[in-house]
């Protein structure tokens, strides 16, 4: 391939970005064709470069890209496209620091609106303390906080949670001190059918939204014939109003890593990857340094991944495609990741809570209990861990509701309950009687004071920034939704009627023929609110 | 002696149902080629026989018996017993809001009559999502001699991309930046096409469903209002420059070239061509002034 640049050349700071990831270039030889199988198939380090170039200089100037592209043989039209594609990646020159505010729906209510001068980003999981705010500070010594920086959050749980708080998480003797690694070294004792078959017998659903058998997903990918099988473990928590992933991450992270490694022996995997989201700093570096404190012991190449503010890389093809260095689009399914997946390999992917269960099915003291994360209006948001099927109301007993006008169950892609329906039970079953889903188990609480258009509005606004823009169901029908909602609340006369079959005509297609899990519900929580919520009453 | 080489079994028929009709297809075809077999008329947009099936455009949705979501005839194997709606309900629901979100928000004037068809068909209203509706009205980028880009009439159907990349040209001039309502195709930082890797194959162009790619000679015509199809008539013949031997259709009005394409079924080209072949026309009308 010929790369043609024109942005004229690099800095050496730039340069010195790349080449201190990629390593240095080879000396130039004008007799010698520089590219070929062996640099294309670095394609998958583009968005590490793009970070490490990014993290140096505060954005990513064209000379770098081009750079970049030339050093891994990518056209620069298709680099630019994935540069693009994430919210993340600045095209200008910035500041050396950049404040990145929270202003979805629960930062909203705790009123991020106020806070001028600062770029506005959607949920940044920090809800339980929100407003909420990710600082960055680019430079040689680059860092990212999240703020506020002391967490007065609630943890509560005694299964899956029940390390939070009390292992020191940058240690891995204090892991050992709490029965660390047994459930690792009990899986090689045991060898991987047994293990499949304890995960299949504990009837494990994937805690990640979509609530598929998680024995079934690691059965495929264990028979599957072609090599080598890799694993994903999707840490891109991005639903709005969802941080159980980032508290687990944050405190928990050798067990996020031994749970990877018991996934991956049992299911043949020679390497695996953890995509963490880039607004979780903190938890990406805890989960680096367990990997690298644990590296002899887990019999496999675990990598960490860092997102770049896509929502739609938590769908596990689009998660494919960013780590392979693409844009972050789904993939049409079939074939499914079990048999095609990353790097076009058999793929096991599952989210940290689900890969947490496994930790425990193995070490046999699996409590089929899930983690929710309230927040909005209640005097103790933070996260919970209940029994399955535990009812609504204890859980915003216990983080404190007061009088409750609506509760938004799952976060965006979710639905609204209204007062009289939260006596349902948290279950797979419980909310699909009621037409609603446990999603990623987001819970957020909006008492009578919120402004409830204004919470449509938002959610409406976050599917059209996030959309992918592959499918037309979803390029256009989220755009036209946010329109129509505006329409609608803003304007006194006009037609309802006809808005609102307009919205359930764009709804019903979207649900049917978008590519991805993205589209398919990105109108849900809106038309759960306009006929659950007294929004169109003046 | 030479190893022996595994060269796959032989291919299998396998019947499934379309409309409750029972076809019979080589496996590994698509819903969409049993549909053709059938002459059940599918809609689509973003395929082409000659390109890799991307399935974004969504208008040749149909349902499968047992699917939770419609699924895309194009890039969907068929299997065997499968069970296909192409007309149901949800499927011509479907249909009808893909053309009518595309034809309120890209201009589809220059769309074939075929598409113009389909939106009868299903009964597409594009105005229903009112005045305020967004579009990706632009200007039309001219900025060589070649070819004009006219983005306000871009569907993102991906086929240009695909062309100028791994299923013709290997160019790599092109690619979607940008993301949901926002994404478009664009040269690396929206960089004019002479500062591009573009090498004026014209491959996108035709490809392109909508007439967002176009000749310059027929962006200038129909600016001047002398473009007429109906007085145009199409000449075939192989192209003079090398030995490769691509077929040419030259469309020619008031005996002039106006533009040249390539059959899509042709063995030497798939519809393809290079600079040469596709804009190297001038010199048979310079006439002596």
């Amino acid at each position: 391939m010929d790369i043609r640049t024109t942005g004229g050349p690099a800095t050496d700071v730039e340069m010195a970005a790349v080449d201190g990831l990629l390593g240095d270039p080879e000396p130039v030889d004008h007799r010698v064709a520089y590219g070929g199988r062996a640099v294309r198939s670095l394609r998958h380090l583009l968005l590490p470069v793009l970070h490490a170039i990014q993290d140096r200089t505060g954005w990513v100037s064209r000379g770098a890209l081009e750079y970049a592209c030339r050093r891994l043989s990518i056209p620069p039209a298709e680099a630019y496209g994935v540069v693009s594609f994430y919210a993340r990646f600045a095209h200008e020159p910035r500041d050396a620091k950049v404040v990145h505010v929270c202003d979805d729906i629960v930062c909203s209510l705790a009123g991020a609106n106020a806070v001028e001068g600062a770029i506005r980003v959607p949920c940044l999981g920090l809800c339980d303390r929100a407003p909420a705010s990710l600082v960055e500070r680019f430079g040689a010594d680059y860092q990212a906080v999240q703020m506020p920086e002391t967490p007065p959050h609630v943890v509560a749980g005694v299964q899956l949670l029940r390390r939070v708080g009390v292992v020191d998480p940058e240690s891995i003797e204090s892991y050992r001190a709490h029965g660390g690694f047994a459930g690792l070294q009990r899986a090689r004792e045991i060898g991987r059918e047994a293990v499949i078959a304890m995960v299949s017998e504990a009837k494990l659903l994937g805690r990640g939204g979509a609530a598929f058998p998680t024995g079934r997903k690691w059965e495929s990918v264990a028979k599957a014939q072609a090599q080598p099988h890799y694993l994903v473990c999707n840490a891109d928590e991005s639903e709005p109003g969802t941080f159980k992933d980032r508290v687990l991450m944050e405190n928990d992270p050798f067990a996020v890593v031994e749970a990877m490694a018991i996934a991956a022996f049992a299911t043949g995997c020679e390497r695996g990857y953890i995509y963490v989201r880039d607004e979780y700093p903190l938890a990406r570096r805890r989960i680096g340094k367990a990997i690298s404190q644990s590296r002899e012991l887990l019999g496999v190449e675990l990598e960490v991944r860092r997102g770049a503010g896509a929502y739609i890389c938590g769908e596990e093809t689009a998660l494919f495609n960013s780590i392979e260095g693409k844009r972050g689009e789904p993939r049409n399914k079939p074939p499914f990741p079990v048999e095609v997946g990353l790097f076009g390999k058999p793929t096991l992917v599952n989210n940290v809570e689900t890969l947490l269960n496994v930790l425990d099915i193995v070490n046999g003291d699996f409590g089929d209990t899930r983690i929710f994360c309230v927040s909005g209006r209640v005097s103790r948001p933070g996260v919970y861990e209940v029994p399955m099927g535990t009812p609504l109301r204890s859980l915003l007993e216990i983080a404190g509701a007061g009088d409750i006008q609506a509760v938004l169950l799952g976060g965006a892609a979710g639905s609204f309950l209204t007062a009289d329906q939260i006596d349902v039970a948290l279950s797979f079953e419980g909310t699909r009687a009621i037409g609603a889903t446990l999603g990623s188990g987001a819970v957020i609480v909006f008492d009578e004071t919120a402004d409830m258009k204004e919470v449509l509005l938002r959610i409406a606004r976050f599917f059209r920034d996030e959309s992918c823009g592959q499918c037309v169901p979803c390029r256009v029908g989220t755009k036209r939704q946010e329109e129509i909602l505006e329409r609608m609340f803003t304007e006194r006369d006009g037609d309802r009627s006809a808005d609102v079959m307009l919205l359930s005509d764009i709804a019903q297609a979207m649900r049917d023929a978008s590519i991805c899990g993205l589209g398919q519900t990105a109108a849900n929580a809106i038309a759960s609110g306009l006929t659950q919520l007294k929004v169109l009453n003046g | 002696m030479a190893e022996a080489v595994f060269v796959g079994l032989p291919k299998r028929f396998v019947s499934l149902s379309i409309d409750g009709r029972e076809v019979e297809v080589l496996e590994g075809s698509t819903i969409l080629d049993a549909c053709r077999r059938l002459e059940v008329d599918t809609p689509t947009l973003c395929q082409l026989d000659n390109l890799t099936p991307v399935n974004v455009c969504r208008v040749c949705v149909v349902e499968v018996e047992g699917a939770r979501v419609l699924v895309p005839a194009c890039s969907r194997r068929v299997e065997a017993g499968m069970k296909v709606r192409t007309d149901s309900e949800r499927v011509r629901h479907s249909r009808r809001l893909v053309l009518e979100l595309l034809g309120s928000s890209v201009d589809m004037s220059l769309c074939s009559a075929q598409v113009r068809g389909w939106m009868e068909r299903y009964g597409a209203v594009p105005e229903r999502f009112g005045v305020g509706a967004a579009t990706v009205a632009q200007p039309v980028k001219v900025d060589n001699e070649l070819y004009v880009r006219d983005y306000s009439r871009c569907i993102l159907c991906y086929k240009c991309v695909e062309a100028c990349g791994v299923d013709a040209q290997n160019t790599f001039a092109i690619g979607v930046a940008g993301r949901g309502f926002d994404a478009h195709i664009s040269t690396e930082f929206d960089t004019p096409l002479p500062d591009s890797a573009c090498v004026y194959c014209g491959n996108c162009i035709g490809v392109c469903p909508t007439g967002a790619l176009m000749f310059k000679s027929e962006h200038d015509m129909r600016g001047a209002g002398t473009w007429d199809e109906g007085r145009q008539s199409v000449t075939e013949t192989v192209c003079p420059y090398c030995g490769v031997g691509c077929m040419l259709e030259l469309h020619v009005q008031d005996n002039s070239i106006v533009k040249v394409t390539s059959p899509l079924d042709h063995s030497v080209t798939s519809g393809h061509l290079c600079v040469k072949g596709r804009f190297g026309f001038e010199f048979v009308q310079r006439r002596k002034g």
